[in-house]
């Protein structure tokens, strides 16, 4: 089963679409190559919400959509939660 | 994909409507009151009270003018009874909408008052109700009804497969010859490069980063902090979305990935030819459709996250979801649920037919979950202060 999805190959950020536990194994797709990818959660990732595919560092940006979607103001690893603990806005 | 047939309203000016509403308009906060009065006495009339009509000026008053014109004009409304406190204000209103050619008649309360005032008004609604009871539906084309998309409490499912969707089906509609319109100016923030691109001709393209720049610099200008819980709201976070630039990239998805926009209206204004068009407008849900109700779109696509419950008097919102959680829950706001998208069940090509025929069953007289519910949110944009 499906667990995550990727918008684009560029992206460095999955979106959980079921509520993912920390410690599985979680499966997901990309929807533009239909590849798959395994990544192993680090935290409870609820439903709609983002873990990462890539370690980021603070003032790393995270692409979604093939696009900078804002700054890491927190370090996460790889298969971490990605939220607003961690990510921050470069406008306004 | 072949111009479908549907039964709808044909008003005097040639524009085709999908409901056939009696309002009652009131000009001013002041003639609220009696315009719920008439409603309450008249059966199959609707009245749509609002805060506003007072003391305002310059482009903010001619924002209000267009806007309460519009809505009187718009093809989903067969006959219109406005009320004012004084006659002048009330005649510009009438006069505005019966370069339509519906039936309009204005009343005003002072020397009047308001027994009087919703006596007489009472009368006219009651033969305006009659007489629209006996209009018919007749074909149209389909291309002839104008949507306008706009989505709300947006979570990430939005970016993925309700707003995909709801751009999949636009890219047909645009493709018959249809009128549709998108905006949510402030929600554009992060992809304003993108959405430029966009754009038909570069002069359309100049016109949008004008619109676009002009908004960014009003919120800098009165901003507080990141705006992090307003733009995105506490609901967009709930549900996994983090930033305004994140929530742009979902935002665009609503327009497809082949069709351009054509130009750039002001709120409230009516577009003056068949495409896409940009609309400058809050990304406050209720009052950006109220702006497009009043430009004369008939039918609106709105895809939720979390689950936005809005609805319009007179433009029947049309609501769709990819997030499970919410078509379980709240699932008498639903009108269409994608989720399956998410599951890998549906292709978005699938989805964004079957949200057509949702809209063709929308025109045809199929009732909204929102209007079902009563969800009648009429919501003015105010520019600023009144005098």
């Amino acid at each position: 089963m499906i667990q995550f999805l990727i918008h684009e190959k560029a992206d460095s950020v999955g979106v959980a679409t079921v509520d993912i536990k920390a410690g599985e194994n979680a499966s997901g797709l990309y929807m533009d190559s239909q590849n798959k990818i395994e990544v192993k959660a680090l935290d409870d990732i609820p439903l709609g919400h983002k873990i990462a595919l890539i370690p980021h560092k603070v003032d790393d940006s995270v692409i979604k959509y093939g696009h900078d979607i804002g700054r890491i103001v927190a370090d996460i690893e790889k298969g971490g939660h990605v939220h607003i603990q961690n990510l921050k806005t470069k406008r306004w | 994909m072949e111009n479908k047939k549907i039964m709808a309203y044909r008003r005097e000016n040639g524009r085709v409507g999908i409901r056939s509403h009696v309002v009652i308009l009131p000009l001013d906060d002041l003639s609220n009151a009696a315009c719920e009065a008439v409603a309450n006495n008249i059966k199959g009339c609707k009245a749509l009270p609002h805060a506003y009509g007072r003391l305002q000026f310059g482009e903010d008053l001619m924002l209000f003018f267009r806007t309460i014109i519009g809505i009187g004009a718009n093809p989903n409304v067969a006959a219109v009874v406005v009320i004012g406190i004084e006659p002048d204000w009330t005649n510009i209103i009438v006069d505005g909408i019966k370069k339509t050619g519906k039936p309009v008649t204005g009343f005003s309360i002072e020397r009047t008052g308001d027994i009087g005032t919703i006596a007489n008004a009472s009368r006219k609604a009651k033969e305006y109700v009659q007489w629209a009871s006996e209009l018919k539906r007749e074909p149209c084309d389909l291309s002839e009804i104008w949507v306008s998309v706009k989505c709300g409490e947006s979570d990430t499912t939005s970016g993925l497969a309700s707003n995909p969707t709801v751009g999949n089906t636009l890219e047909k509609l645009v493709g018959l010859g249809a009128t549709c319109s998108f905006g949510e100016t402030s929600e554009i923030t992060g992809a304003e490069m993108v959405c430029k691109e966009r754009a038909a001709t570069p002069e359309v393209a100049e016109q949008f980063m004008k619109t676009w720049t002009e908004y960014d610099a009003f919120i800098n200008e009165c901003k507080t902090d990141d705006l992090s819980g307003s733009q995105p709201t506490k609901g967009n976070i709930r549900g996994g979305l983090t930033t305004i630039e994140e929530k742009a990239f979902g935002n665009l998805q609503k327009i497809g990935k082949s069709i351009s926009y054509i130009g750039v209206l002001k709120p409230a204004e009516a577009p003056t030819g068949a495409g896409l068009w940009f609309m400058d407008t809050s990304s406050a849900a209720a009052e950006a459709v109220t702006l497009w109700a009043a430009a004369g779109f008939v039918a609106h696509f709105f895809p939720t996250g979390q689950g936005n419950i809005i609805g319009n008097p007179i433009e029947p919102v049309i609501k769709l979801t990819a997030n499970p959680l919410t078509a379980e829950t709240m699932s008498e706001h639903i009108d269409y649920d994608c989720s399956a998208i998410l599951r890998g069940e549906m292709t978005l090509d699938e989805s964004g037919d079957n949200l057509l025929d949702v809209l063709v069953r929308t025109c045809e007289g199929r009732l909204t979950c929102q209007e079902v519910l009563g969800h009648e949110e009429f919501v003015l944009t105010k520019l600023y202060r009144s005098a």
